[in-house]
């Protein structure tokens, strides 16, 4: 029962492929004459310039397309540049309990710093050292302070104006993370950074 | 027993003020006793007399407490407690129990009456405390000596109304008046606490009640600290980095910067005694340094250290304005230091080990001299110690939890501080002779306490 339409359906493929074979001797082109010929090629060459016109005027109108899309490519690029210096610029510097002192992988995250304010001459930040609740309320402003200054002296050693940098202390009065642990309060032992001005257009170091 | 004390002298006149007002308002009254060393017969046994009076519930109410709480007096509660009603007998009536030899009174004063003394004696009273209302919303406070067998004292107050906020200051000062009486000490009982909370300043009366907000911007605050008048305080507030210092007047509630603050990180203000100078700490870029500004004239910046590799902060005046303890790092860590107030002879005040004594911070000078209050690391938490200056003896005060920033009531034996001791941090006061120890405030963060001077009357601020 199934291979009844089968058979029909092929029988029908076959009819219609004998039919198309029969029209195509009828329509094969005939060589044609010298006259003809020039006349056609004059005709080609027309079409040709045109054509060759046509193909110029879509080829700069592509390159205007792509200047633009380059030109928004940059620009949206700048933006995104800006925001990562500025992320790069934001990393915190942590340290040791009742220490005011570098560590030596914090050395790495200042050059960044030391960089991006060589880059951007008219960048100013304030950095501000806090502390954590462990010791004692009052002390920690001063603690926070030498934090704040650590951080200034290695930037301004490497080469910035010691104006472009204020420090500031918050001792242990805003910190990061809120619980009574070591882990939060090695995030709270901290320097941050922060832009004062001239932090509008970015440039990458 | 009972029957004896019917044979009370009592007066009874008319209500002053509303009798459904006549409660006390405080919400905490739960001293414990931690530790003490109580030797019976040491301290005088004082009874405070039921009054019959319904306005004056709220006084006798404030003064039991006060007098329980200056830790000079075994307070004696009269068997059946307060709610016994005595009748009343004839003025000079006889005290029952005959052969005593000194049963009368000698005081004579209108509101007083003959006690029966012998009756008071056996109980184990020395003193007893009468409160009696008089015209023109007046209380009169009698103090019995009860072993003399006479009238001691007699003080009067007018009473503002209780909704007052001077009410209580009123009471707390009749109170001190009756201390003063009894044994000739100085009380504290008229007396507030600032402190911080949440990076505001709060005031609170020395028995925890009144709590009121003193600071007056968004701007969060710091160390607060009392001018020797107890008419103006000081304290810090972060602007912009920096720290800015303020002296605020209590009973106007306005405030003023400090001249030549707030450029740098200035906090930590210290009035000196006759109120004319603002020691501070200045942190700069090179380092934490101590400063004095005249802020009477508003003028003056003067640098008393110069620590360029270490930092000088915390100043506290001695009470004769001769000398400033304060905390220095020159040795390492943080430890007591003592100069000339002109910043010359800076000295070790506190002794330490190099290299075992831990950390040593906030030093107040008590108000009589002799001892300088500081709180120090010990294994890895802060215990509160007091240096005798004297002898430069240090002796540790606290043990349980962690205890910091000691400041001293006027008395000099009272000292109000930070303590975790009951899960989390709050205000504390310690009795130094007996270790009695109290809750101030039973709120979680307050911290950074100062106490007051003992206030002045017009000093009650109005809101």
């Amino acid at each position: 029962m199934k291979r009844l339409p089968l058979l029909l359906l092929s029988g029908l493929v076959a009819v219609a492929f004998a039919a198309c074979g029969g029209k195509q001797p009828e329509t094969t082109p005939t060589p044609t004459g010298p006259n003809a010929d020039s006349l056609r090629a004059a005709q080609q060459a027309r079409d040709d310039s045109m054509k060759a016109a046509q193909e110029e005027a879509d080829r700069r109108a592509q390159a205007e397309a792509k200047r633009r899309q380059e030109i928004a490519d940059s620009l949206a690029a700048m933006g995104r540049g800006t925001e990562a210096v500025k992320t790069l610029l934001a990393t915190m510097i942590h340290f040791d309990y009742d220490k005011a002192l570098i560590r030596g992988g914090d050395a790495a995250v200042l050059d960044q710093k030391v960089a991006i304010l060589q880059a951007n001459s008219g960048l100013r930040i304030r950095v501000s050292g806090h502390c954590d609740e462990r010791g004692s309320d009052e002390y920690n402003l001063a603690l926070g302070n030498r934090r704040a200054t650590a951080a200034k002296q290695y930037i301004v050693s490497h080469g910035i104006d010691a104006s472009r940098i204020e420090t500031a202390s918050y001792g242990e009065e805003r910190p990061l993370a809120p619980g009574h642990d070591e882990e939060s309060w090695a995030q709270n032992r901290r320097d941050e950074f922060e832009i004062l001005s001239g932090g509008e257009n970015l440039k990458q170091p | 027993m009972r029957r004896l004390l019917f044979g009370l002298a009592v007066l009874s006149i008319g209500p002053t003020v509303r009798p459904s007002d006549a409660q006390d308002t405080s919400a905490i009254d739960r001293g414990v006793r931690i530790g003490i060393v109580y030797r019976p017969g040491v301290r005088p046994g004082m009874v405070v007399l039921p009054t019959h009076a319904p306005a004056l519930d709220s006084v006798r109410t404030l003064l039991s407490r006060d007098l329980d709480y200056s830790d000079r007096f075994e307070l004696i509660t009269l068997p059946g407690g307060d709610s016994i009603r005595v009748t009343a007998a004839a003025p000079g009536a006889r005290p029952p129990a005959g052969g005593a030899g000194r049963g009368t009174g000698g005081g004579g004063a209108a509101a007083a009456t003959t006690l029966n003394y012998p009756l008071y004696q056996a109980l184990g009273a020395d003193f007893a405390v009468a409160v009696t209302p008089a015209p023109g919303d007046t209380a009169i406070v009698t103090v019995h000596d009860v072993a003399a067998g006479g009238v001691r004292r007699e003080v009067r107050a007018r009473l503002p109304a209780l909704k007052d906020p001077g009410f209580r200051l009123v009471v707390h000062q009749l109170a001190d008046r009756v201390l003063e009486a009894a044994l000739g000490v100085g009380g504290t009982a008229a007396t507030r606490v600032l402190f911080v909370m949440e990076g505001k300043v709060y005031a609170i009366d020395q028995d925890g009640a009144d709590q009121q907000l003193v600071s007056s911007s968004d701007h969060q605050a710091m160390s607060p600290a009392w001018a020797g008048d107890g008419r103006r305080f000081s304290y810090m507030e972060f602007w912009q980095g920096h720290g800015r210092l303020f002296v605020q007047d209590v009973a106007s509630g306005k405030r003023a910067p400090v001249p030549t603050t707030g450029q740098a990180l200035d906090f930590t203000p210290a009035f000196s005694p006759d109120g004319k100078t603002l020691a501070f700490s200045r942190a700069t870029e090179e380092g934490t340094d101590l400063y004095t500004v005249n802020i009477k004239d508003g003028c003056c910046l003067q640098r008393l250290t110069v620590g360029r590799f270490y930092d000088n902060l915390s100043p506290t005046y001695s009470p004769d304005g001769q000398r400033i303890a304060f905390v220095s790092t020159r040795a390492g860590l943080p430890q007591i230091y003592v100069m000339a107030a002109d910043g010359t002879d800076q000295q070790l005040f506190a002794p330490f080990d190099y290299g075992a004594t831990g950390s040593s911070n906030a030093p107040e000078w008590s108000p009589d001299g002799q001892t300088v209050a500081f709180h120090r690391d010990v294994g890895g938490t802060l215990q509160v110690f007091v240096l005798d200056v004297r002898t430069r003896a240090v002796r540790q005060l606290t043990s349980v939890g962690r205890n910091e920033d000691p400041t001293w009531a006027p008395d000099s034996r009272h000292m109000a501080f930070v303590s975790d001791r009951s899960g989390y941090r709050q205000l504390w006061i310690i009795d130094v002779e007996t270790g009695r120890i109290r809750p101030l405030l039973q709120k979680s963060g307050a911290r950074l306490p100062a106490w007051s001077p003992r206030l002045p009357e017009t000093a009650s601020s109005t809101p």
